[in-house]
C-alpha cells in the first residue's frame, strides 16, 4: 500500500516523548535535545517525502486528488457509531503536515540555543515531542472524535510547556488559564461532536467519496445528512456552530482568546511553535476539515464566523498597537492573523452550480493559504523575539531599542517578517493576505474595506514594534552593563531558514498571481479540490500595497528617531484609549468579574454547599450509621467461649420450637 | 432386646451431659471431655438407629466408626492447642484466654 510508512510519523515524536519523558533525565541535556531533534528531522522528512510523493500524484478525472485512508481502525465499535482511528492524507492535512514539521524543526533546532542550560532541559524536549505527535495526529485524524481526542492532547501539551517554567506564579497562573479556558471552549466542541455522531450516526467527516483505503483499513461510515435533515434543518448548523466555538477557545477568537497572551509566559520557542504556527490554527483547521459540510448545510450560520473573526481581528490590531511587552505584541498579531483566516472561511459562498465552487469559494483557499505563509513568518518573528530577550533578558520595548547594529541577523530576518505580515508584494503575506481580501471584497465591500483597514493596522503595530526594537531610542543604561549580542549558530540558522521560505514562497507567489502562472498554492489547496490559478485582482493588490507602504511610512515617521515627539504627543492627548488599549480593553477584568463575581459567587457556592452538605453528608451518615452500628454489636465478641456456646445452644433451641411450632 | 426408648434416653442424658459440662466448666481438659461426651451420645445415635431401622446395611455403624476416628484426631490436636494454651498462659481456665490476639 501506498504511504504506508506515514504511521511513522505519528509514531517517532511519541516514541521519543517516551524516551525523554522516561530516561530524560538520566541523559545529558546534549543527547536528549539530538534524540528529540533526530526524531524530529526524521519526521520532517518523511513528511516532505509524502508531500512530493501525494502532490506529485495524478489527478483524478475529476480534476482532484486523491483522499487516501492507509489506516483506518475501528477503535471502539458502540452500535451503529464506531470511534475509529486512523491516518487520513488530503491536500490540507499534507500542507499541515509541511508546516508543522518544518516549524517544529526549526524549533527543535533552536531550542539547542535558546534553552542552552536551563533545568529541565530533557522534560521540555519531551513536551515538544509530545506536542508535535498531537498536533501531526491531530491533522491526520480521519474523523471528528479521533480530531478531538488529539485537539485534548495538544491542549495538553500547551499547558505543559506554558507552565515549564513552574517556579514562577504567572507561568503557573497563565497555563491554567490556558487550559480551562480552552477546556471551556472544547466542552462545546465536545457537545458539537455529541450532537453530529447522534444524528448523522458517524463521526466521520468524509462524504465517502473518492476514498482510497488500504486492505486492512475499515471503510468510512459516510455522513447519514439525511437523517440529520429529517431531524430538523437546525441540528447540523448547531452542531458546526457548537464545535466553531470549540475551535474559536482554541483559536483565541474574541470572547475566548484571553488565554493567549497571557501563555507568552511560556519558553519563546514554544510560543513560536504552539502559539503561533501550529496549535492556535487547529480551529481554523477544525473549520476547513468541517468546510463541506459548512457549505453544504449550514451557509446561513457562516456570517457568525465572519463576524466573530472582523470584531477579533480589528480588537487584536487595537490592542496590538499599544502594548510594550514584544510578545504580547505578536502574540495580538497572531490573534489578529488568525482571524483574517476564519473571517476568509466565513465570506466562502455556496457555488452556483456545484455546492463546492472554488471561485465562490476562494477564501477557503486564501485562509489555508495565509494559515501556511503566516506559520512561516510568525514562527520566524517569535523566534527573533527569542533572540532579542536571550540578548537582553527582557520582554519589555524600553529596554530594547537600536539593537540593529549588535544583532544584524536577527535585525534583516525579522524586517523582512514584518514586511511580510504587512503585506508589501514579493513577501509571502502578500500573496495570501491579498486572496483573503479579494474574497472578503467578493462578499461583501463592508467585510472587504474593514479587513483592508485592519490589514493597515497590521502594517503600522508591526513597524511600531520593529523600530521600537532596532530603531528608536537606545537605552543606554541597560546596555552598559551587558551589551547584547547576536545569538548563537543554533539560532540564527532556523530564522535564516524561515526567512528563506518566507521569500521564497513570497516572490514566487507574486509573480505567479501577477503573471497567471499555475500551480501556485491555488493547484494544491482548494475548497473542491480542483486546480485554481491565482490571479491577483491588480485594484485590491494595487489598494493593499499602497496602504500597507502608507501605514509603515506612518509608523516610520511615528517611532524610527531618537526622540518621538508624534507617539509623545499622541499618548498625551489620548491617554485614556491608550491605557484602555494596553490595558486590552479590560477584557481580563470583565472575564475575572464574570467568573469571580456571578460564577462563582451565584453558582459555584451554592453546588458547593449542595457537594459538601447533602452529598457528602449522606456518604458519612452511611459511615458514621456503620460505625455506630459495629461499636454497639463489639461487646458481643468477648472472647468466653462458655458464653458464645450458651447463645449457640439458645439459638438452637429457639429454632428447634419455631420449627415445631410451625 | 432393650427398647430403643433406652438408647436414646441414655443418649440424651450424654448429650446434656456434655452441654452442661461445656457450659458450666472452666477446665480446658474438662470442657474437652464434655465435647467428646457430645460426640459419643451422637455416635450412639448413629449405632442405634441404624441399627434398628436398616438392620441389613452398615452405613450408619461405618460413619460411627469414622466419627471416632475424626473425634480422635480432633481430640490430638486439641490437647495441642491446650498444652501450648498452658505454656502461654500458665493457665488451663478458659476464661484467661480471652483475648486470642496479642
Amino acid at each position: 500500500m501506498e504511504f504506508s510508512y506515514v504511521f511513522l510519523i505519528l509514531l517517532l515524536p511519541a516514541l521519543s516523548f517516551l524516551i525523554l519523558g522516561l530516561a530524560g533525565m538520566k541523559m545529558s541535556h546534549k543527547t536528549a535535545g539530538l534524540i528529540g531533534t533526530t526524531s524530529l528531522g526524521v519526521v520532517t522528512v518523511i513528511s516532505y517525502v509524502t508531500a512530493f510523493k501525494y502532490f506529485g500524484a495524478e489527478r483524478l478525472s475529476d480534476g482532484t486528488f486523491q483522499t487516501i485512508v492507509p489506516y483506518n481502525f475501528t477503535w471502539l465499535p458502540l452500535g451503529n457509531l464506531h470511534f475509529d482511528m486512523g491516518i487520513l492524507l488530503d491536500p490540507i492535512s499534507v500542507m499541515m503536515l509541511i508546516v508543522i514539521s518544518t516549524v517544529s524543526l526549526m524549533v527543535h533546532i533552536y531550542s539547542f540555543g535558546y534553552m542552552h542550560g536551563e533545568k529541565g532541559f530533557q522534560r521540555y524536549y519531551a513536551f515538544l515531542s509530545l506536542f508535535t505527535m498531537s498536533m501531526l495526529g491531530l491533522v491526520v485524524a480521519t474523523n471528528i472524535f479521533q480530531m478531538y481526542l488529539f485537539w485534548e492532547l495538544v491542549g495538553v501539551s500547551s499547558y505543559l510547556l506554558i507552565g515549564f517554567y513552574y517556579p514562577l506564579k504567572p507561568a503557573i497562573a497563565a497555563s491554567k488559564k490556558a487550559f480551562i479556558v480552552t477546556r471551556f471552549a472544547d466542552m462545546f466542541f465536545l457537545i458539537g461532536i455529541l450532537l453530529f455522531g447522534y444524528y448523522t450516526e458517524s463521526f466521520s467527516f468524509s462524504f465517502a467519496g473518492d476514498v482510497m483505503l488500504s486492505p486492512d483499513a475499515t471503510p468510512f461510515i459516510p455522513v447519514n445528512t439525511s437523517k440529520a435533515l429529517a431531524a430538523g434543518a437546525m441540528i447540523l448548523p448547531t452542531a458546526l456552530v457548537l464545535m466553531f466555538i470549540g475551535g474559536a477557545g482554541k483559536s483565541a477568537m474574541f470572547p475566548l482568546h484571553i488565554w493567549l497572551p497571557d501563555a507568552m509566559e511560556g519558553p519563546t520557542p514554544v510560543s513560536a511553535l504552539i502559539h503561533a504556527a501550529t496549535m492556535v490554527v487547529a480551529g481554523v483547521f477544525q473549520i476547513a476539515r468541517m468546510f463541506p459540510l459548512w457549505i453544504e448545510y449550514a451557509p446561513q450560520a457562516m456570517p457568525i464566523i465572519v463576524w466573530v473573526g472582523v470584531f477579533t481581528a480589528f480588537y487584536a490590531a487595537a490592542v496590538a498597537c499599544a502594548q510594550s511587552d514584544i510578545k504580547r505584541v505578536l502574540a495580538f498579531s497572531t490573534i489578529s492573523q488568525i482571524a483574517f483566516m476564519m473571517v476568509a472561511l466565513g465570506v466562502c459562498l455556496p457555488g452556483h452550480e456545484s455546492v463546492l465552487d472554488n471561485h465562490s469559494q476562494l477564501g477557503y483557499m486564501a485562509s489555508m493559504f495565509h494559515l501556511f505563509t503566516h506559520a512561516m513568518f510568525k514562527a520566524c518573528l517569535f523566534l527573533g523575539a527569542g533572540c532579542i530577550i536571550h540578548a537582553v533578558h527582557s520582554n519589555e520595548m524600553e529596554y530594547m531599542g537600536g539593537l540593529r547594529k549588535y544583532m544584524p541577523i536577527t535585525n534583516i530576518t525579522f524586517l523582512i517578517s514584518c514586511l511580510a505580515i504587512a503585506g508589501i508584494p514579493f513577501f509571502s503575506g502578500f500573496s495570501s493576505k491579498d486572496e483573503i481580501i479579494t474574497a472578503c471584497f467578493a462578499y461583501s465591500p463592508v467585510v472587504g474595506w474593514i479587513m483592508t483597514g485592519i490589514a493597515a493596522m497590521t502594517a503600522f503595530y508591526m513597524f511600531r514594534l520593529y523600530f521600537g526594537i532596532f530603531w528608536g531610542t537606545e537605552n543606554k543604561e541597560a546596555h552598559a552593563h551587558h551589551t547584547p549580542h547576536e545569538a548563537p549558530v543554533t539560532m540564527t540558522v532556523p530564522l535564516i531558514v524561515l526567512t528563506i521560505i518566507t521569500l521564497g514562497v513570497g516572490i514566487y507567489t507574486t509573480l505567479a498571481g501577477f503573471l497567471g502562472w499555475s500551480n501556485s498554492f491555488g493547484s494544491f489547496v482548494t475548497a473542491s479540490g480542483e486546480n485554481y490559478d491565482i490571479h491577483f485582482n491588480t485594484q485590491i493588490a494595487l489598494t493593499s500595497t499602497i496602504i500597507a507602504i502608507v501605514s509603515i511610512c506612518l509608523a516610520t515617521y511615528i517611532y524610527k528617531g531618537e526622540k518621538q515627539p508624534v507617539a509623545d504627543k499622541l499618548y498625551k492627548t489620548f491617554p485614556k484609549l491608550h491605557q484602555a488599549a494596553y490595558k486590552r480593553f479590560y477584557q481580563d477584568e470583565i472575564w475575572q468579574f464574570v467568573t469571580h463575581k456571578i460564577i462563582f459567587r451565584c453558582v459555584s457556592t451554592p453546588i458547593a454547599w449542595f457537594d459538601r452538605h447533602i452529598v457528602d453528608g449522606t456518604f458519612n451518615f452511611m459511615a458514621w450509621g456503620a460505625n455506630e452500628a459495629g461499636e454497639s454489636i463489639r461487646p458481643w465478641q468477648s472472647g468466653d467461649v462458655r458464653q458464645y456456646a450458651v447463645w449457640f445452644l439458645t439459638g438452637a433451641i429457639a429454632l428447634t420450637l419455631i420449627l415445631l411450632a410451625i | 432386646m432393650i427398647p430403643v426408648v433406652c438408647y436414646i434416653s441414655l443418649s440424651a442424658i450424654l448429650f446434656f451431659t456434655g452441654v452442661f459440662g461445656f457450659v458450666t466448666r472452666r477446665n480446658l481438659i474438662a470442657m474437652l471431655i464434655s465435647v467428646e461426651l457430645i460426640l459419643n451420645a451422637v455416635d450412639l445415635q448413629f449405632a442405634v438407629f441404624n441399627r434398628h431401622l436398616f438392620p441389613t446395611q452398615m452405613e450408619g455403624m461405618f460413619f460411627t466408626l469414622f466419627s471416632i476416628g475424626v473425634s480422635a484426631a480432633e481430640t490430638a490436636v486439641a490437647v495441642a492447642i491446650i498444652i501450648n494454651v498452658y505454656r502461654h498462659f500458665h493457665s488451663d481456665q478458659v476464661n484467661s484466654i480471652e483475648n486470642m490476639k496479642l
